[in-house]
């Protein structure tokens, strides 16, 4: 049982970084990233590839996946969303468009096999894998009857710093000044002298970091790396948090990703492994239905 | 390219040796009407594999217990869909744009995690399997059913009701300020759109022998391909999810060449298609110019644009 609240809040943390990144855009752009968890994705299954195919240390391996996946933040800008804001097309095409992004890196990724085109990128196909233990450093303390891996007890303190470095970035810098102001009305901040388009970029490569980020930390502190680790794990729950806690929240993201893995976690336990994704999405129609701003959310937007 | 060559040489034979194929399209086509009708009417829902997956499990349930005949079964079906709709629909209706989305993607997996895993009689996990399937015959019953129900909606979307929901879709205050009952109009499109849904359920669950209850049948990757359906063709006209659910059905055959590499190809045709004709294959205007932006522009006189 504690062993299981401890879980939760390694799971939790992850989720939370996911989100955060989730949310970020949403708050900005008014636009849900689909490709968001295929980065999540992506930053793994590099991070893996470096660690095991070109033998990196897994610290340098560690800042490549991040790497790839900030860049693929201004894949997603470039490609999928700046376009079509120059259109000014619907949001709900930038829906689309990064839908088609996310199902490339999927398809690149799964592809990625001995004699394929993409074996440089990944070398185990559709399967899913974990980091040899000897690549991570990965000490294990035993307090009581909890073991506790440094692969997941360093999550919440990383997750929980970065999440702050955010919180200030946003609060008291002039950069989170201007995404504050892009977020509240792109064409007042533009008038004001915020340069729209590299705030956005800015914003996306952030978003996409932590994403990146929030991926290794799930291959290391659980392994099950795959092609589909952010379809499967991450995808619709990343939703539900960002409506937990408010969309466009960032402090709602942060609470609302250890809400869920707190509710799955009962869910777990008082109904069994089979139905604990249902109840996590009972919970999120609930909430919806309810309290439609989040739990921590103060204003509505309608846009979409 | 055999397979399109096939199409105009040999259209007989093409429709002997592709009727599975022919049958999904029909299927599909009818999905995407029902989304064109809830994103006609203003309303982002992404409930339809919910629905689906209610109207497949109930015709094959009462086929296989009650030994009713398969045309009532698949009538209950939809008409049970349509009851759960507006169960569903009168909380979830009150939510706008991306959370009425978000709610829904919470109906459809609550439904499938947490009720179709877990009850005994779906066969849970393993699917339901469905003796009586008819993969080669339904397709008999599939293209007529699709043609009538994209005539009907076709038909609606012309009269009083269309011009209700357009006028909810472009503005609900407004809509509401000219005397118009949103809330019922809302509903009306929501319950129809759940009945074709179910409908459509219940006649793919006819094409195979097992009922399979995984993501991409009943889950989240289906709801957004369905929505795929509808941005994609063009959601201003009935005819544009339609033209949306072929082409994308029938892309593995489009770009057969890719071979493995199908998804990336899909992928990359997506992001053009939604980049370059943003409101749609089907749709008014032409094809949306990009220029980037260290293309030397030519000097002109004109309004800075915004956004």
């Amino acid at each position: 049982m504690d062993q299981q609240i401890v879980n939760a809040i390694f799971i939790g943390s992850i989720y939370a970084l996911f989100a955060v990144g989730y949310t970020l855009v949403f708050g900005v752009l008014d636009i849900l990233n689909l490709a968001h968890s295929a980065v999540f994705m992506l930053g793994a299954a590099v991070t893996y590839t470096l660690v095991v195919s070109y033998g990196q240390s897994f610290w340098v391996a560690c800042v490549g996946g991040i790497l790839v996946s900030a860049l693929m933040g201004l894949v997603i800008e470039h490609v999928c969303l700046r376009p079509l804001r120059r259109r000014q097309a619907p949001p709900i095409s930038a829906l689309i468009s990064t839908i088609g992004l996310a199902l490339v890196i999927l398809a690149a990724v799964e592809q990625g096999k001995a004699g394929s085109f993409f074996a440089w990128l990944w070398k185990d196909g559709a399967n899913a894998v974990a980091f040899p233990p000897s690549t991570i450093p990965n000490p294990t303390w035993h307090v009581g009857d909890l073991t506790l891996e440094a692969s997941k007890v360093a999550i919440i303190p990383i997750a929980i710093a970065l999440m702050l470095l955010l919180g200030y970035v946003i609060r008291y810098t002039q950069v989170g000044r201007g995404l504050r102001a892009v977020a509240e009305n792109p064409r007042a901040a533009r008038l004001m002298g915020v340069d729209v388009d590299r705030i956005i970029s800015l914003t996306l490569v952030i978003s996409s970091a932590l994403g990146g980020l929030a991926g290794i930390l799930f291959g290391v502190a659980l392994g099950g790396i795959s092609p589909y680790m952010g379809r499967d794990q991450v995808e619709v729950r990343g939703l539900a948090i960002i409506v937990l806690g408010g969309m466009g929240s960032v402090a709602g993201a942060v609470v609302g990703g250890y809400l869920l893995a707190l509710i799955e976690l009962l869910a777990l336990i008082s109904l069994g492994s089979s139905a604990r994704g249902g109840v996590a999405f009972a919970a999120l129609f609930l909430v919806l239905i309810l309290r439609p701003q989040g739990l921590f959310g103060t204003r509505l937007r309608e846009r979409i | 390219m055999d397979f399109f060559i096939s199409l105009f040489s040999d259209p007989v034979g093409f429709y002997a040796s592709h009727t599975l194929l022919i049958g999904q399209i029909g299927i599909n086509g009818i999905v995407a009407t029902s989304m064109f009708l809830v994103l006609y009417s203003g309303q982002l829902s992404l409930a339809a594999p919910g629905f689906m997956a209610i109207g497949a499990y109930v015709s094959v349930l009462m086929g296989l217990h009650w030994h009713t005949p398969g045309a009532l079964n698949m009538l209950v079906a939809a008409l049970l869909a349509g009851v759960v709709g507006f169960l569903v629909g009168l909380p979830v209706l009150r939510l706008r744009g991306v959370f009425l989305a978000i709610a829904t993607i919470g109906f459809i997996e609550a439904l499938r995690l947490g009720v179709i895993l877990n009850l005994p009689i779906t066969g849970e996990g393993l699917g339901l399997s469905n003796p009586k399937a008819d993969p080669l015959g339904g397709v008999n019953f599939i293209l007529p059913s699709f043609i009538v129900i994209v005539f009907v909606i076709w038909r609606l979307t012309k009269g009083r009701l269309g011009n209700a929901w357009a006028a909810i879709r472009q503005d609900e205050l407004a809509a509401l300020s000219q005397g118009i009952h949103v809330a019922r109009y809302k509903m009306i499109a929501f319950v129809i759109s759940a009945l074709m849904a179910g409908y459509a359920g219940a006649l793919e669950a006819h094409l195979t022998f097992n009922v399979d209850p995984g993501e991409g049948n009943f889950g989240v990757t289906r709801a957004v391909q369905i929505l795929t359906f509808a941005v994609l063709g063009g959601s201003g006209f009935v005819l544009g999810p339609v033209v949306g659910a072929l082409i994308i059905t029938l892309l593995p055959y489009i770009f057969d060449a890719a071979g493995p590499y199908i998804n990336i190809v899909s992928g990359i045709f997506l992001i053009a298609v939604i980049i370059f004709r943003p409101q749609g294959i089907v749709g008014r205007g032409g094809l949306a110019i990009i220029r980037p932006s260290w293309w030397p522009r030519r000097a002109r006189v004109s309004a800075p644009t915004p956004g």
